[in-house]
């Protein structure tokens, strides 16, 4: 007698087969409801925000009714940080480090995960370890030695300051994720590619950043991200408004004594969280997963 | 195109693990050559090192009359089509086939016409547009060739290029391969474990174990006159069986006995051949075809009483498996007219002019 067939014979097994659309169901309420909890958890901070920054100075220290709820909406927030010449500085600033560490950070970890991936050489491995480890040392106890080596360079208090040490926090993690991309492209690829005529540097540009496109894009994600979102480094190494990027520039500037702007602090971290979305926006229609389907057998 | 040359190849892995231990081999020009044999023996290391993906131990590989050791891969004048076709999966069939141009900065219009003739010499030219994730495993196999075409290089390269086909497409693809040999002629090593494509495929096939080659020699060669005893139980499917036996002088001829008494005899004109085994244990090896229903005719043919295990219907003719004292997984093909089946006696004729003697100490055919 077959195992299914003995399957059948006893009760309970068998019959659970067709309970599969309950089970289905079950799971899909279960999801929904987790899904919901999250959704509200990370979204109502920033909504609290939005109605936050809707809101004119006296309704917001007037402290009456439901907090959640706008009587008399206003953009006078929005008009006032957005003309204001300060904060247009804070979004170059940070518009101006963005760009380079995000440049930086691509070229470097590509560069280094492609030789780490596939050019064989003694050390290789223990050198990729040791990048990844690099990224375990948080920032909050780095800024220490690098508040000498920035100093000593004379770039406190300046823009390229933070160009220089931000990679520290972007480029070991980038690395090791375009690592682990590159590490998926099978290696026949390269030996075709060398085959076919490529050299080193050919073989990188013409088939390995087209194939790890999807890596490439979910590092400059996370490296725009870091960069965008900087806070203990810019907290530390600059203290004069004209070079502070939007993180510590909204705080720091918009707090006067102990008068907080809370509707243009609120409307002005909402307009600083506003490129992260464009960009997760523009380059998720670019992140398609499996691009290398049909290089091989798969 | 060119000849190939093998001289004293040694590839040593670290721990002095030998994948290829000091092989030589002429491969003329236009020939098709198959490396076979069993995972390990060292052809695709072999291949590899004529494509300059490993680098060689020592030894010399020369392709149209250049060493090529310290040559890299692509100034090598190659083409390889690998296993898993390794097509580049963001260009369209066009743009893999035309890459190697590309990069060699051929003219526009030639690249073009290359391609075309290429995709259409492989059938492929309503292809050329799509990207390699939209075709099937035999159309992507197909690209990998046409990319290995258009750049008319010296030598092709095969590494078991239709292993990860299903067995109809195989057949198909391998009957595909030949014809474009017959057509470009470009001189060809093709690396399998499959001795079927070796046989159907070669000019000469090269038989590896053990990272050394156990006999070069044309299909039809190897098949009746194998050196060793692998190559002997390698070509050949179902494999060629080995019964253990005694050679011992017979009143006019040699004769061979079985462990359970039954005696054969040896044909007369290997008398002198393999007179100098009489009275020592030897190997007889026939191939199952030569082990069949009893028949009539000149000869010298020898019965054979057994006792089928299991009866294997080809359509075309029957196998049946069989063990005889010592001598286990026996295997003959009889006529499938016949009525056989298992555990129940059956006769069989061994066809003594087509054995094979083999020394059971050197592994070597005598």
């Amino acid at each position: 007698m077959s195992a299914t067939a003995m399957n059948r014979d006893v009760p309970g097994i068998y019959h659970k087969a067709g309970s599969l659309r309950a089970e289905r169901r079950w799971a899909l309420w279960v999801a929904y409801i987790s899904l919901t909890v999250a959704a509200i958890i990370f979204l109502a901070p920033p909504f609290y925000m939005l109605i936050t920054s809707l809101k004119g100075s006296a309704e917001i220290a007037g402290m009456t009714g439901s907090p959640w709820l706008v009587r008399s909406p206003t953009l006078e927030n929005y008009v006032n940080i957005i003309t204001s010449p300060m904060f247009q500085r804070f979004m170059l600033n940070s518009l101006v480090i963005t760009a380079c560490v995000v440049a930086l950070t691509m070229v470097v970890s590509v560069l280094a995960a492609f030789a780490l991936a596939r050019m064989r050489f003694w050390g290789s491995q223990m050198l990729a370890t040791g990048v990844f480890l690099t990224y375990l040392v948080p920032d909050t106890l780095l800024f220490i030695p690098l508040y000498q080596i920035v100093g000593g360079l004379g770039l406190l208090n300046s823009i390229w300051g933070l160009v220089l040490v931000y990679p520290t926090l972007t480029v070991p993690f980038c690395t090791w994720i375009m690592i682990g991309y590159f590490a998926s492209i099978p290696k026949e690829l390269d030996e075709a590619a060398l085959i076919d005529g490529a050299t080193w540097p050919q073989m990188l540009w013409k088939i390995f950043i087209p194939v790890a496109l999807p890596g490439i894009i979910a590092a400059t994600i996370f490296a725009f991200t870091v960069s965008w979102a900087a806070f203990v480094y810019p907290t530390a190494f600059v203290t004069t408004p004209d070079q502070m990027p939007l993180t510590i520039g909204v705080v720091s500037q918009l707090v006067r004594a102990d008068t907080f702007a809370w509707g243009q602090i609120m409307a002005g971290a909402l307009m600083a969280a506003l490129p992260p979305v464009v960009i997760y926006a523009f380059l998720m229609d670019y992140y398609i997963a499996g691009l290398t389907a049909g290089a091989t057998k798969g | 195109m060119a000849e190939v040359s093998l001289r004293k190849i040694v590839k040593a892995y670290e721990g002095d693990v030998q994948a290829v231990k000091g092989i030589d081999l002429e491969i003329a020009d236009h020939e098709f050559c198959v490396l076979v044999g069993p995972s390990g023996c060292g052809k695709s290391t072999t291949l590899r090192m004529i494509a300059g993906l490993e680098e060689i131990t020592s030894g010399e590989i020369a392709i149209g009359g250049t060493v090529v050791n310290d040559i890299p891969p692509r100034d090598r004048d190659i083409a390889m089509v690998f296993q898993n076709y390794a097509l580049y999966p963001h260009m369209s069939v066009y743009d893999n086939m035309a890459f190697g141009l590309l990069l060699r900065k051929f003219p526009k219009a030639e690249i073009d016409r290359r391609v075309k003739e290429a995709a259409r010499i492989l059938d492929i030219t309503v292809l050329l547009d799509r990207k390699p994730k939209a075709l099937s495993g035999g159309q992507r196999q197909r690209v990998a060739m046409g990319r290995a075409i258009v750049r008319d290089p010296k030598v092709f390269l095969f590494d078991e290029p239709l292993s990860n086909l299903d067995a109809k497409l195989r057949v198909q693809m391998r009957t595909e391969i030949k014809k474009v040999h017959q057509t470009v002629r470009t001189t060809t090593v093709y690396v399998t474990h499959d001795q079927v494509e070796a046989m159907t495929l070669a000019d000469r096939v090269v038989v590896m174990n053990h990272g050394i080659i156990e006999q070069v020699g044309p299909p039809q060669e190897l098949y009746h006159r194998p050196a060793t005893r692998f190559v002997a139980g390698f070509i050949g499917s179902p494999a060629m069986n080995f019964i253990p036996a005694r050679l011992e002088n017979g009143a006019a001829a040699l004769n061979l006995v079985l462990a359970d008494g039954s005696v054969l005899p040896v044909p007369e004109d290997r008398t002198a051949r393999y007179k100098s085994h009489a009275g020592r244990a030897v190997l007889l090896g026939l191939r199952p075809e030569h082990l069949t229903e009893p028949r009539e005719g000149r000869g010298t043919y020898a019965d054979i009483a057994i006792q089928p295990e299991v009866i294997e219907p080809m359509g075309m003719e029957t196998l049946v498996h069989f063990h005889l004292g010592e001598a286990r997984d026996l295997c003959a093909r009889i006529d499938p007219t016949l009525d056989a089946h298992p555990n129940t006696p059956l006769r069989l004729t061994a066809d003594m002019a087509h054995m094979h003697l083999l020394d059971p100490e050197s592994g070597r055919v005598v």
